[in-house]
């Protein structure tokens, strides 16, 4: 028999008995992070491929979701914060090292983006929107003039959005279940899958939402691949990485994985998008919102399974 | 300038005595700990072995808190001894999280606190708190870069470990085994 | 600061003098609107303006940030410093430097007295026991309502019984103030638990072996050990400061431990030898190994020839404990009792037996340390560099007093003439003397208790509270709400050791040394040192002659004029060490030596003991065995506690706040029992634990016993920490194994089973 104990009585509040120091705020942040950057993604990616007619509510429509959900993001990453008056610091320095300072910066790259996105495309919305200010006119009318560039930046930056939540915690090499690079394409594809499914959602072109659901179903397809070599790599790895990967092969976590992430989330989304491409007629709301909650609940599930998977004791 | 501790596991006896002594010395509130004790058993009775050790921040040459902290408030100071600089930390918990030793806390006032190695006793020529009061005279500290110092010799003279190496943190907490 | 006047506001009490009814036990602390002002967050305002040292206090310039003291969290005493912060707020304290008890280096329990001083649930303010329509309960009261009832029922008691039925219990530095106020009355029951519940036995069995008892701090000469044995001593677990320094610096050194315990201890796994012993089978092993060590003569004989009397016949008497023998008794195997048998008389004379300190086991517990005493004689380690050294004390006068009058009866004769060989008084003794069915001598009728808890000290509980109930006065002076003050008729609460002088520590050393104690902080709240209290009971009692100095650092700073230093020069340095007055740490070679006993020598035969009728020689008896589904209750320390005393200190209770139960494995497999779950217990009398216990199951015990550390459990609501956590191994303690000798309570004779409820059955 082993006994490992700590007979200090250390009972450190969030740290003890398990970590638990990250709760609702980050994963929802994640979700809401991800999501703009999918929506801002195939934006800017069919602004620059020139088919800004062919998807209408892509590229003009569904980027209005983007400011909504990185301002709701910011203010949960906000309350999450413990020292909250000194949240100004983030904004002092840059640290390449750390992916939560790239973050930061991102953030304030891409929030003020998607608004200018969207202030560029609010007459679609509110055709009797009127500016005001001619300054303001002024400036957006250079941006409409340069919308190339813009999109090239939003798409990087967007990309960056997406990829840098996973390659967070892939950088967390404390927390065994996050300590693999696949991380990162998977968020990135998550957030995709959650764009692609508000296009369609709020679509009314039906060549656009046949294209979206095509993009979809191959980005699910990814997602598939990607989770499954993760927990192939995890079995093939170290004792650590294997005791997280069993938390969800029978431990705490697998029915909460498997039912709400890959069944609800991504398979029978799949389906019923397959489904709809024969023509079956299925109300577009349920593949979209499976989608969503699917996407959501795997940032909540790695969050918190991470934070229960350690090295020690 | 490179500081580090070191531990002797066959004369700890577990008393945690560096726990309250740490607490009184840096007003460490009640309910928390910056260092702790551990207890290994293993065998079958009565073939039994223990291993007793007293943990604390491993203060890392390598340290993934100091790397992934967004704003520099965990950051390298004298000596190698990392610390947090509570005007500059915003409580995010990154470092807490990027910690395998789980040594780091969030203080009730919202930074993140942890073992400092006490270094306003260091500055001053006295040795931290708990290596001071330790009844067993188990725990060691100095400068690895000078031969000469009570660490440099005892890791000389005894087998040594750290713990889990492979994390690949270049921890500074040793334990004499 | 006195916030009454001497005319009381309150109207006097009629039934506090005639209590009918049995005393209840008072849970719930009752205020009255000044007891809010004491126990609410008013007066922590008061206690900021209090906290700045009084000026008045240091006799010469003085340095306000720190302060000496020797520490009252246990009964090492070991002298260090508070340090306050600039506002004048204990910070923390370390240990001084020049203390041979601590070298500077204090134990958790010190470090952590800083909580003591900080536990808002302390007893704030003098209390009464009253009768308000039909309920028991406490009233505030002054401080002189509290004296005058108290001297009143002195008074009272001695005229109606004889100044021999007062009684005094004690275990901590009051206890020398009022000890005299009960002297200057005409009474010498004064007992500590520490004697008859702890260490009486090894003191009467060493005294009748060497002539000298051990006293406190151990002679034990650790730190130049070659082999130190511990059987039934579990040091580390068992914090004893100096005695754990030594032991480190002797594995430093490459020492051999071999430790005898059924349990898999601390230092167990820092030995080289780990004997995994039957419990109570342990004066089978000590004899056996007389056995080998006699038999394979490696016993040291120019020793033995020259300091020993009576070697053939306990050669003889050795010859039937063979380690075959002792194989069946103890399960240890022959090889290792004959390894370590060698292992000891390789090192010898530098080995060290340690006598242990609680060795109140089965009874036969005084002729157990008998053996450990002889076998240390046999093995040459008394008196020499290694073993035994020869402590000395420093000698500080005292001012003179009138002579105490000499008491009528003695606590010997309440006991019936027994327990002569005992050479302090016995607490359980005076408590049995207080029994309703007591019949052996007088009764004792009044009791004060200073600084302890005698509910969870003295085995046998029921027992404990029939006495009380029988008892005039019962007076409690304590600093914590502790279950004993639950039946007080007047509670006193003292101020901790970091608010008040007392007198100078003297304590035996290798080299003698004294240490002053004075206040870093005022004492918070109404409560007041020990001190005063005395000399005020004196003042009421008309013994004033005896306490001539109204400031004890007046007295202090005469006695310490005598040994040719100063009150100031103490304040400054905190200790003073003493050189030795003869040059005789070690015995010399080939010194002639004449011992304090009967035939001048080591009794390894005790003629004192024959002459009381008792063995001379120990002997092996067998001790009763628990019946199926019945595990020995084993119990003992943890390094961060000390006893119930610090139960509900804040920094203490942050590192252990509850003990837990050592089942194991194949005991826990039998009953299904998993780690962390929890438990009652149940004992071989019926007995049912108040609260659940969690248990650990772990590897580190044997399958017939089950361990937990005391000092848990406490029952009264007033301590918020500690209530309710884990359970009182002294509830359990139902049977007590006297012993004949010295009146010793042998407490491990107890049994229990694991239930699932607390249910009484009807």
């Amino acid at each position: 028999m082993r006994e490992e104990i700590i007979v200090s009585g250390r009972n450190n509040p969030l740290i003890d008995p398990q970590l638990h120091i990250w709760h609702w705020e980050i994963p929802l942040y994640l979700f809401l992070g991800g999501l703009a950057a999918g929506v801002l993604f195939f934006a800017a990616l069919y602004t620059i491929r020139g088919r800004e007619n062919d998807y209408p509510t892509a590229v003009k429509i569904a980027p209005f979701v983007a400011p909504i959900a990185l301002t709701l993001g910011l203010i949960a990453l906000f309350l999450d914060l413990h020292h909250k008056l000194y949240f100004w610091r983030l904004y002092t320095t840059i640290k390449f090292d750390s992916p939560m300072s790239w973050g930061a910066w991102t953030l304030m790259l891409v929030t003020p983006l998607s608004m200018l996105w969207c202030a560029l495309h609010i007459k679609e919305i509110f055709p009797k929107w009127d500016w005001k200010f001619d300054i303001i006119k002024d400036v957006l009318a250079f941006f409409e003039k340069n919308k190339i560039v813009l999109a090239w930046i939003m798409l990087i930056s967007s990309a960056v959005l997406g990829i840098y939540t996973g390659i967070l915690f892939s950088a967390f090499n404390a927390r065994p279940l996050w300590n693999t690079s696949i991380l990162g394409p998977l968020f990135l594809a998550s957030g995709l899958s959650a764009g692609s499914a508000i296009t369609i959602w709020l679509s009314k072109n039906h060549a656009e939402k046949k294209r979206f659901a095509q993009l979809d179903l191959m980005i699910i397809g990814v997602e598939l691949f990607l989770i499954i070599h993760m927990f192939m790599g995890f079995l093939a790895s170290t004792q650590v990485q294997i005791e997280a990967a069993n938390l969800f092969l029978g431990g705490a976590y697998t029915a909460p994985f498997w039912i709400f992430v890959v069944i609800l989330g991504m398979i029978v989304p799949a389906i019923l998008e397959i489904l709809e491409l024969r023509k079956f007629k299925i109300p577009v709301v349920i593949p979209v919102v499976l989608v969503l909650f699917g996407s959501l609940m795997l940032r909540f599930i790695i969050a918190y399974a991470g934070q229960a998977s350690r090295w020690l004791y | 300038m490179r500081y580090a501790m070191a531990i002797d596991t066959k004369k700890c006896v577990g008393c945690s005595d560096c726990v309250v002594a740490c607490q009184t010395e840096n007003d460490v509130p009640i309910g928390y700990c910056r260092d702790w004790v551990v207890e290994v058993m293993d065998g079958t009775y009565p073939q039994l072995e223990m291993e007793i050790r007293s943990e604390r921040c491993n203060h890392c040459e390598n340290s993934p808190c100091v790397r992934c902290c967004p704003t520099g408030a965990s950051h390298y100071n004298e000596g190698g001894i990392v610390l947090v600089e509570e005007n500059k930390c915003i409580g995010c918990s990154a470092c807490i999280t990027s910690c395998p030793y789980d040594a780091r806390f969030v203080h009730p006032e919202g930074y993140v606190d942890k073992c400092t190695f006490c270094l306003h006793r260091v500055k001053k020529g006295m040795q931290p708190a708990c290596v001071a009061v330790c009844p067993t005279k188990c725990m060691y500290f100095g400068d690895l870069d000078d031969p000469r110092s009570e660490v440099s010799m005892i890791l000389k003279k005894r087998k040594w470990k750290t713990l889990i190496p492979e994390a690949g943190t270049k921890p500074h907490l040793y334990f004499l085994i | 600061m006195i916030f009454f006047t001497e005319s009381s506001i309150r109207p006097k009490y009629e039934n506090e003098y005639h209590m009918n009814s049995r005393r209840q036990f008072l849970k719930i602390s009752s205020l009255s609107a000044a007891g809010l002002i004491f126990g609410g967050g008013l007066l922590d305002a008061f206690a900021n303006n209090l906290v700045k040292t009084n000026p008045s206090h240091f006799k010469g310039p003085f340095d306000f940030t720190r302060t000496p003291t020797y520490c009252e969290v246990c009964f090492w005493k070991c002298a260090g410093w508070v340090y306050k912060d600039e506002n004048g707020r204990i910070k923390k304290i370390i240990g001084n430097n020049d203390d041979p008890n601590c070298n500077g280096r204090f134990c958790p329990r010190g470090t952590g007295g800083v909580g003591m001083y900080n536990d808002e649930d302390r007893l704030k303010t003098p209390l009464i026991r009253t009768e308000e329509r039909g309920k028991q309960t406490f009233r505030e009261a002054s401080w002189d309502e509290a004296f005058d009832y108290i001297a009143k029922k002195l008074s009272k008691v001695k005229e109606e019984y004889g100044p021999e039925s007062l009684a005094l219990f004690s275990h901590g530095s009051g206890g020398k103030y009022f000890g005299k106020v009960l002297k200057a009355m005409g009474s010498n029951n004064i007992a500590a638990p520490s004697y008859a519940q702890c260490r009486g036995p090894r003191e009467v069995a060493f005294i009748a072996t060497y002539g000298q008892g051990i006293n406190s701090p151990e002679n034990t000469d650790i730190r130049d050990t070659k082999c130190l044995v511990l059987i039934g001593s579990h040091l580390g677990e068992n914090m004893h400061n100096g005695q754990v320094q030594e032991m480190s610096d002797a594995i430093d050194k490459g020492a051999t431990i071999i430790t005898v315990d059924p349990r898999f201890s601390t230092v167990a796994s820092k030995s080289k030898f780990w004997l995994p012993i039957k419990p109570s089978t342990d004066m089978a092993l000590l004899l056996t190994w007389m056995n080998v060590i006699i038999n394979e003569e490696l016993y040291d004989k120019k020793y033995v020839q020259k300091y020993c009397y009576g070697f053939k016949q306990l050669k003889e008497h050795v010859q039937q404990y063979t380690p075959e023998w002792a194989y069946g008794v103890t399960t240890l195997k022959p090889q290792q009792i004959r390894e370590t048998a060698r292992a000891m008389a390789n090192a010898a004379p530098a080995v060290i037996v340690h006598p242990g300190r609680h060795v109140t086991w089965y009874g036969d517990d005084t002729q157990r340390l008998r053996a450990v005493a002889i076998l240390n004689a046999l093995l040459g380690s008394w008196g020499r560099r290694g073993g035994y050294y020869n402590p000395e004390k420093a000698s500080v006068p005292h001012y003179e007093i009138p002579k105490f009058p000499k008491p009528n009866k003695t606590w010997r004769e309440a006991l019936g003439g027994k327990y002569n060989l005992a050479d302090l008084a016995l607490a359980s003794g005076l408590c049995d003397a207080s029994m309703p069915t007591h019949e052996l001598g007088h009764k004792i009728k009044a009791w004060i208790v200073n600084g302890t808890n005698l509910i969870n000290t003295l085995p046998n509980q029921a027992n404990t509270l029939k006495a009380i109930q029988e008892l005039d006065l019962i007076a409690v002076v304590d600093t914590m709400p502790m279950e004993i003050t639950g039946y007080a008729d007047v509670v006193l609460p003292e101020c901790t050791y970091l608010e008040r002088y007392d007198s100078l520590r003297v304590s035996q050393g290798r080299e003698p040394s004294i240490a002053l104690r004075m206040p870093a902080v005022e004492p918070k709240y109404n409560t007041k040192p020990a001190y005063w209290m005395a000399r005020e009971l004196a003042k009421k009692l008309d013994l004033l002659d005896y306490f001539p100095f109204e400031n004890l650092e007046d007295e202090i700073d005469w006695e310490l004029q005598q040994v040719g230093t100063s009150l100031e020069e103490m304040q400054r340095i905190g200790v003073k060490r003493i050189k030795r007055e003869y040059d005789d740490l070690y015995f010399a070679k080939d010194e002639d030596i004449e011992f304090n006993t009967n035939t001048g020598k080591i009794e390894l035969y005790s003629t004192s003991l024959a002459d009381e009728g008792f063995e001379p020689m120990p002997v092996f008896v067998q001790h009763p065995e628990p019946q199926e589904g019945f595990y020995r209750l084993i119990y003992g320390r943890a390094p961060m506690h000390t006893f119930s005393r610090t139960a509900n200190n804040p920094n203490l209770t942050d590192l252990m706040d509850e003990n837990t139960l050592w089942v194991n494995p194949k005991v826990a497999k039998e009953w299904d029992l998993k780690n962390n779950q929890e438990v009652y217990l149940e004992n071989q009398d019926g007995i049912i634990s108040d609260f659940a216990i969690k248990v650990r199951v772990t590897e580190r015990i044997r399958f017939d016993s089950v361990y937990m550390v005391h000092g848990f459990g406490h029952t009264d609501k007033r301590m918020k920490r500690c209530f309710g956590k884990g359970i009182s191994d002294t509830q359990l303690i139902s049977n007590v194994m006297t012993d004949p000798i010295m009146g010793g309570t042998g407490m491990r004779g107890n049994f229990v089973t694991f239930r699932f409820d607390n249910k009484k059955e009807a």
